[in-house]
């Protein structure tokens, strides 16, 4: 088996996502066995010799003076072909970022490869691989199989994580220059802004998220304290992006964002199925609730019945003191 | 401007999903399928931009004979036309393969998608019927001109924002908030249920995707609920640095 990675970059560094498909790659190499190359797109030597430390030994980055810091979906799509065709790849996998998700589908159709996305979990039964994926936002997941030959997956980010070891394994560094021309950008990027300084609630370890119980936009100055004492993201349930308090991108749940960070803070969030749908596959889940019988209670690790207005000033106040301490 | 709308038929975002009986796939009693959610900023989107620019909207789903149901609300929205490619529980393949399909045998300057369908949530099918058509595709637009042919667009990726720039005949799908949807009045959604729909043959094409088996997932959770008092305050932080070890 010939199994990739692709490694996005965004900004001038490499995503952590791409870290995450290295893992996966080796995984997929551990239940059926082959060689793992991580394939990467004009990435420089310096972010590309990280990947060392995450077990690579091989990677090839396509160069060419088109690719220089832009993205287009249909050249990208293009260089990936071109590089998995010159690698005779069985199984392409990517991070299941909006790269990922639309130069997957792209080169899947390309080969005529079976396309799965959003993988959680990838097993071997009888020498087949079976990829386990959340559906209807977490409601449910499936077990499936791809039955063509050539096999192409996303995986959901924070899923497999690895940390970087001590030493770094020994890595070959190959470059592509493929073929292009300017027509293949169909899609041209005029602009990239980097957010500065706010997490984004698909990205972070730790969310924290805001109800009505907040009672009014303002108040969301207490989530946002609260979010930076722990160094995490800011949510928002649908209510209340609905009512213009909070913008979209912010929204968690069916209709929003679908998340797993280690720790999540649902404040003054009753727990609507599809809210639960967006959050419950977290690793822990604290609420805080004045209505103790709200949904989000079910599926919280730890729950504060309380009033959000009075508890989060104090909870955020100790909180600074302890974390401060350490 | 001639655009196709996809359009998805999915259970309610308030549905508890259940296994049914085949052990793969959700349990339908007592479900109600709607719209998706998605798929109405790009319906939509579509009749803002006839509005502007004159042309047709057509929308177009794949799926069983049920599926007219969401055709007819698009329908009332105020689409002109509503097709069926009759062809019961596809996977994303042969969604994308028929769609590209019908999109060759008619003229379309835009074929537009909600961002995803909210049931299997791939986000897989417009950029492979871009691809299938070799056509340009931008994905979860937030906000876009189009002038003369020529499409600049906005969307948020992780962490940040990017534009584009880019032509007619597009493939693109749009997130939420990039209009408001207008909800059909009662002449329109009682005139709608006379509208024809065409219904086409599918093209023969293998799914690529086998499901074996769904689940509903169970996390056990510990459940400690307390207070609101300083001393339960100071627990909570204690139990999640000791205990769940996660600050």
């Amino acid at each position: 088996m010939k199994i990739a990675a692709f490694l996005p970059k965004l900004g001038d560094k490499l995503h952590k996502t791409a870290y995450e498909a290295i893992t996966a790659a080796h995984q997929v190499q551990a239940l059926v066995g082959g060689d793992v190359v991580g394939f990467a797109i004009d990435v420089d030597q310096q972010q590309l010799e990280t990947t060392a430390r995450y077990g690579l030994t091989r990677l090839i980055v396509a160069e060419h003076p088109l690719l220089a810091n832009t993205y287009s979906p249909s050249a990208f799509a293009k260089v990936l072909h071109q590089l998995a065709s010159s690698q005779e790849v069985d199984i392409l996998i990517l991070p299941n970022i909006t790269y990922g998700k639309e130069l997957g589908p792209r080169v899947a159709v390309t080969f005529e490869a079976g396309y799965i996305a959003d993988v959680i979990g990838i097993e071997n039964q009888d020498g087949e691989l079976i990829f386990r994926k959340p559906v209807y936002a977490g409601k449910a997941i499936i077990a499936a199989r791809l039955k063509t030959a050539k096999k192409i997956f996303t995986i959901r980010p924070n899923i497999f994580t690895a940390k970087a070891a001590e030493t770094a394994a020994s890595l070959n560094i190959e470059t592509f220059t493929p073929e292009l021309s300017e027509a293949d950008f169909r899609e041209k990027r005029l602009s990239i802004t980097r957010s500065t300084g706010k997490l984004d609630v698909a990205e972070a370890d730790i969310v924290v998220s805001g109800g009505r119980g907040l009672k009014a936009p303002e108040n969301f100055k207490l989530i946002e304290e609260l979010a930076e004492v722990l160094g995490a993201a800011v949510g928002a349930s649908r209510a209340v992006v609905d009512a213009g308090w909070r913008p979209h991108s912010e929204q968690v749940g069916q209709t929003g964002k679908t998340i797993s960070p280690n720790l999540y803070i649902a404040v003054g969030i009753s727990g609507a199925v599809q809210h639960l749908a967006g959050m419950s596959s977290s690793k822990v889940i604290v609420a805080i609730n004045k209505d103790k019988d709200a949904p989000i209670f079910q599926v919280a690790d730890y729950g504060i019945v309380g009033d959000a207005l009075d508890v989060l000033p104090r909870l955020t106040a100790k909180l600074k003191e302890v974390l401060h301490k350490s | 401007m001639n655009i196709l709308i996809c359009v998805s038929r999915v259970p309610d975002t308030a549905t508890k999903v259940k296994v049914a009986d085949d052990g793969k796939s959700i349990a339908t009693q007592n479900v109600k399928f709607i719209l998706n959610p998605y798929d109405e900023f790009a319906v939509e989107e579509g009749l803002q931009l006839r509005e502007q620019h004159g042309g047709s909207v057509t929308v177009l789903t794949v799926g069983g004979q049920e599926s007219t149901d969401i055709l007819r609300t698009a329908l009332a929205m105020g689409a002109d036309k509503a097709a069926l490619i009759q062809l019961a529980n596809p996977d994303s393949y042969q969604v994308a393969v028929n769609i590209a399909q019908y999109a060759r045998n008619h003229s379309f300057d835009l074929i537009l998608f909600g961002r995803q369908s909210i049931d299997f949530d791939s986000f897989q099918v417009p950029p492979m019927v871009a691809q299938l058509l070799d056509l340009p595709c931008l994905t979860i637009v937030s906000q876009w001109s189009i002038t003369n042919g020529t499409v600049k667009a906005e969307r948020d990726i992780e962490g940040g924002k990017e534009e584009f720039e880019t032509t007619l005949p597009l493939v693109a799908s749009v997130q939420k908030g990039i209009n408001e949807p207008r909800y059909p009045k009662l002449p329109d959604i009682i005139k709608a249920k006379s509208k024809p729909i065409e219904t086409i043959e599918p093209v023969a094409v293998e799914p690529q995707l086998e499901i074996l088996s769904m689940e509903i997932p169970q996390t056990e959770r510990r459940h400690v609920i307390l207070g609101d008092s300083d001393e339960d305050l100071e627990k909570l932080i204690q139990l999640l640095r000791e205990e769940a070890k996660v600050i």
